[in-house]
C-alpha cells in the first residue's frame, strides 16, 4: 500500500491539484476517449437543437435552413389558430391523467406484492416474466393486442363460438385510453417495479421488527413503515412522470392511429410528425414541438418545486 | 395432507405473524394472473406460427391448444425474399450498431470515470443536458435528411447510438473499480487504454452486458426511423415488415396472399401463421440473449438510476 503512495507522479492522486496545462496533458488520453460520444451527442443533440429555429420561419427544404424566409411569432399564430392542435393537446394530458391514475400505481403495489414473497425461486421467475415485454417493441406490443383484443382476436373468437355478442376493443375511440394504458400497463409495469424492489430491500428490518414489538400488524407495518420507507422513490418517480405529461406512448400512438382515427388518437407528437414531416410543413411541426419542449421543462420544474415542499430531493437537491 | 398449524418458514422472521391461507391464496391468484398475461399471448403467438391450417380454422384464429405442429410457416417466411432481406437488415444493423454504440459508451464512460481527471464535469453536463432537452423530431429529421440519411442504412444506428443514460450506468460501474487496482496497472506502465482493456473493462462485465442488451434490443426494435428514413421496402427491417404486412394487414409480396387477403398457395398453412412467424421471428433473438443477462439487471439500472 505504501508504495503504491510513493509511486511517480504519473499516477492521479486527488489530494494534490497539478497545474491545468499538465492535467491536460496526463488526461489527454480520456479526453480523446470521450470525443466520438461527444461528437455524435452535438450532430444529432445540439445541432437540432439549435435548428428548433425553423418554428421562426416559413422553412423550405429547398431553400433549407439558411435561405428559408424569417417569420418571427407568425408560426406560432397558426399553431395555436388549428383546433386540430388544441384536440391533440388536450388527448395528451387526458391520456397523462389516465395513465397517472391507472398505470402509475400498478408497479408499486406488484413491487410491495413481489417483495413479500418469502420464495426467492417464485420471486425470480416471476420477474423475470413480468420484466420481458418491455423488451419488445411497440410494434409487437400492439400486434399482440391486435391478435388477442382485435376484431379477429382471440378473445372475440372465444365470444362469437359461445354466441356472445363480439366487442372490437382496438377500433373503438371511446375507451381508446383505457386500452393505450393496459398496454402500457402490459409492456412496461414489470419494469417498472425493479426500482420500487430496490428501494424496499433497502428499508431497515429492524424498524419491522420494532414496530411489531409494538403490536403492529402487517397492515400498520405496511402503512407506517414500508410506504414511507420508499416515499422517496415514489416521489421521485411522479416528478419524471409530471416532467414527462406532454409525452405519451408516440410510437404506440402512431401505429394505432390509423386503426381509431385522429380525434382519439393524435397526441403532440404524431401532430408534429403528421405536420412536419408528412404533411412538409417542417415549421409548424417544429413550433409543435418546441411548444411540448418548454411546457415540459415548466412542468419538470413545477414538480420538483412540489417534491421539495413535500420534504422530498426530486430529481435534484434544493 | 391436514392443514393444520402452518409451519414455520425458517426464512420468515420470528416476529412475523404466520400468514394467512387467504392472504396466501391471493397472493398466488394475482401472481398466477399476472403470469398468464404476459405469458398467454406470446403463447399463442408461437403455437399459431407452428400450427396447421386445420388447427387455425378449428380455433377459429389463434391457437391455444396445439394440435400438430409444423413448420410450414416458417419455411414459407425463409423462402420469401422480404421477409428474409428484411431479417439480415435487422440483423445488420442490430449487430454494426451494438458494436458502435458499446465501443462509443464504454470509451466516453471511461474518460470520465476517473477521479479529478481534465475537465470531466463540464462534459458531463453536455452529456446530460441531452436527457432534457432535445431538438424534437423535425430538426433531427432535416439534420439527418441533410446529412444524407435519408434512403440509408446509417440513418438507422448514427443518431441512436449514443445513450447517455447508458453511459452514466457504465461509467458509476467503472468508478467503482478499486483504485488500487488501477494504480497497481500504472505502476506496471499501463497507460489509459491498457487499463480501460485489461482492468476494467473485465471487471466488468455484468454491467457491458446489460448496457449491450439495452442498445441491442434498441436497434432490433427500430420502427420509427425505419418509418422516417427508408421510402423503399427493399431496406426495411422486421419491425417496418411486422407493421405493414400484419398490423395494417397489407398483403405480403410473394406471400402467395392475394390483396384480399385470401390465401392461394400450399393450403397446409394460413395467412395468420405465416404472420405470426414474422412475429415469433423477432421475438426469438430477445428471448435467446434475455436469460444470460436477466440476472444482472437490477444492478445495471439500479446503479444508473441512483449513482448517475
Amino acid at each position: 500500500m505504501t508504495a503504491l503512495h510513493e509511486a511517480p507522479a504519473a499516477l492521479r492522486a486527488p489530494e494534490e491539484k497539478p497545474v491545468k496545462k499538465s492535467r491536460f496533458r496526463r488526461d489527454r488520453s480520456l479526453l480523446i476517449m470521450v470525443i466520438p460520444a461527444v461528437v455524435l451527442l452535438i450532430v444529432f443533440n445540439y445541432v437540432p437543437m439549435f435548428g428548433t429555429a425553423t418554428a421562426f420561419q416559413r422553412y423550405s427544404i429547398y431553400a433549407g435552413f439558411w435561405h428559408s424566409p424569417w417569420t418571427g411569432l407568425e408560426t406560432f399564430r397558426q399553431l395555436f389558430a388549428d383546433p386540430l392542435f388544441w384536440s391533440a393537446l388536450g388527448n395528451t394530458l387526458m391520456l397523462s391523467l389516465v395513465q397517472l391514475v391507472f398505470y402509475f400505481p400498478v408497479p408499486i403495489a406488484l413491487a410491495m406484492l413481489l417483495h413479500s414473497i418469502m420464495s426467492s425461486k417464485i420471486r425470480t421467475i416471476v420477474q423475470s416474466v413480468v420484466y420481458l415485454p418491455h423488451f419488445f417493441s411497440w410494434v409487437l406490443a400492439v400486434t399482440i393486442f391486435q391478435q388477442m383484443l382485435g376484431g379477429a382476436g382471440a378473445l372475440n373468437q372465444f365470444l362469437r363460438s359461445n354466441g356472445l355478442a363480439t366487442w372490437d376493443i382496438m377500433t373503438n375511440p371511446d375507451t381508446f385510453k383505457l386500452l393505450v394504458t393496459s398496454q402500457v400497463i402490459w409492456k412496461e409495469a414489470g419494469w417498472g417495479i425493479i426500482v420500487f424492489l430496490a428501494a424496499l430491500a433497502a428499508i431497515d428490518t429492524q424498524l419491522y421488527e420494532a414496530a411489531a414489538a409494538d403490536g403492529a400488524g402487517r397492515w400498520r407495518r405496511m402503512w407506517h413503515i414500508t410506504l414511507p420507507g420508499i416515499r422517496g422513490v415514489i416521489v421521485l418517480m411522479l416528478v419524471l412522470r409530471l416532467g414527462n405529461v406532454l409525452t405519451v406512448g408516440f410510437e404506440q400512438m402512431l401505429i394505432q392511429r390509423g386503426a381509431v382515427g385522429r380525434d382519439a388518437a393524435e397526441v403532440l407528437d404524431t401532430y408534429a410528425y403528421f405536420y412536419g414531416v408528412v404533411n412538409a410543413n417542417f415549421s409548424l411541426g417544429a413550433a409543435a414541438s418546441l411548444f411540448k419542449g418548454v411546457l415540459s421543462l415548466l412542468f419538470l420544474l413545477a414538480a420538483n418545486k412540489i417534491a421539495h415542499l413535500l420534504g422530498e430531493d426530486g430529481l435534484y437537491r434544493q | 395432507m391436514t392443514v393444520a398449524v402452518p409451519v414455520r418458514d425458517p426464512r420468515r422472521p420470528s416476529w412475523e405473524e404466520p400468514p394467512t391461507a387467504a392472504g396466501q391464496a391471493g397472493k398466488g391468484v394475482v401472481l398466477f394472473i399476472v403470469l398468464a398475461v404476459v405469458l398467454i399471448p406470446l403463447w399463442m403467438v408461437v403455437l399459431t406460427s407452428l400450427s396447421t391450417q386445420s388447427a387455425v380454422n378449428q380455433a377459429g384464429g389463434m391457437v391455444l391448444v396445439p394440435d400438430g405442429i409444423t413448420f410450414a410457416a416458417y419455411k414459407q417466411i425463409f423462402t420469401n425474399q422480404l421477409v428474409m432481406h428484411s431479417l439480415l437488415v435487422s440483423l445488420g444493423i442490430t449487430i454494426v450498431g451494438t458494436l458502435i454504440s458499446m465501443v462509443v459508451t464504454i470509451l466516453c464512460a471511461y474518460g470520465l470515470s476517473r477521479h479529478g481527471s481534465y475537465a470531466h464535469r463540464p462534459i458531463l453536463l453536455v452529456l446530460v443536458v441531452t436527457m432534457f432537452f432535445s431538438g424534437g423530431l423535425i430538426p433531427t429529421f432535416l439534420v439527418v435528411s441533410a446529412l444524407g440519411g435519408y434512403d440509408s442504412y446509417w440513418s438507422m444506428i448514427l443518431p441512436t447510438a449514443v445513450s447517455v443514460f447508458n453511459i452514466l450506468v457504465v461509467r458509476a460501474f467503472f468508478s467503482a473499480t478499486s483504485q488500487e487496482l488501477i494504480d497497481a496497472a500504472a505502476i506496471d506502465g499501463a497507460g489509459d487504454w491498457r487499463t480501460l482493456w485489461s482492468v476494467v473493462l473485465p471487471t466488468s462485465r455484468a454491467v457491458t452486458a446489460v448496457v449491450a442488451l439495452f442498445y441491442a434490443v434498441g436497434y432490433w426494435n427500430t420502427f420509427f426511423n425505419a418509418l422516417l428514413f427508408l421510402p423503399d421496402n427493399q431496406k426495411w427491417p422486421l419491425q417496418m415488415v411486422i407493421y405493414t404486412y400484419t398490423l395494417q394487414g397489407n398483403a405480403m409480396p410473394g406471400s402467395g396472399q392475394n390483396t384480399t387477403g385470401q390465401y392461394f398457395g400450399t393450403q397446409e398453412i394460413t395467412p395468420l401463421a405465416i404472420q405470426m412467424a414474422v412475429v415469433t421471428l423477432t421475438l426469438i433473438p430477445i428471448l435467446i440473449v434475455y436469460p444470460f443477462v436477466q440476472r444482472h439487471f437490477t444492478k445495471g439500472v439500479l446503479l444508473g438510476a441512483i449513482k448517475g
